[in-house]
């Protein structure tokens, strides 16, 4: 674990994650859960879990953003809240 | 070690409690059904930083790989020097299992909003409960 590296990500992980649930756009929301997943894969190899690290890379922030941007694109952007 | 120590040297346990809630008051209190499931998203994410700051150490541990493994060992192997892979390796499936049920959830998605044409989940309500309006 590396302070100052936990310092700079840990933050911006917080304000990620409300900014995807805050947003009124879902295309908006789903980009940045697409950031947050990134974020975390860094703080996962700077914590040592470099297995983890690029499993999130690949799978969660990759093929998960995909999924949700398709999905988005089929049905609708709307979202009231 | 003092109260304040005590809080500080603890903050990724922080923040996995405080993403944890985010995620929580997405699942419950959005009425969007693509906002409910980034919810529980950021919930898995914060379960698995939980799992991960378990295996982590302070103090310049790696990976566990052991230096000249494959020839003659002659120093003895230092527990505190390598990282506890266990936590990694169980939540290497649970990150993968995640993306799976999030696969499942946007086909149920999608399959909602083509019969009714809307994701909001007051909307579908109203929807059902006065099929003939």
């Amino acid at each position: 674990m590396i302070w100052q590296l936990d310092l700079i990500l840990l933050p911006l992980v917080i304000i990620c994650a409300i900014a995807a649930i805050t947003v009124r756009d879902l295309f908006s929301a789903t980009v940045l859960l697409g950031a947050f997943s990134f974020l975390m894969c860094m703080l996962w190899a700077e914590m040592g879990a470099v297995d983890v690290a690029f499993t999130e890379a690949a799978v969660g922030a990759g093929v998960s953003t995909a999924f949700f941007i398709a999905a988005v694109f089929v049905t609708t952007r709307r979202t009231k809240d | 070690m003092g109260t304040i120590e005590f809080i500080i040297g603890k903050y990724n346990y922080w923040v996995y409690i405080i993403l944890m809630m985010v995620g929580f008051y997405a699942m419950i209190a959005k009425h969007n059904l693509v906002k409910k499931l980034i919810g529980m998203n950021i919930f898995q994410w914060a379960i698995i930083l939980y799992y991960v700051s378990i295996g982590s150490k302070k103090g310049g541990a790696t990976i566990p790989i052991i230096q000249n493994g494959h020839g003659e060992v002659t120093h003895a192997i230092e527990a505190a020097q390598y990282l506890n892979p266990l936590p990694h390796v169980l939540m290497l499936t649970a990150i993968v299992v995640g993306v799976s049920t999030t696969g499942v959830a946007l086909a149920l998605i999608i399959m909602i909003y083509r019969r009714f044409h809307t994701l909001e989940e007051d909307e579908i309500i109203d929807i059902l409960r006065a099929p003939n309006k």
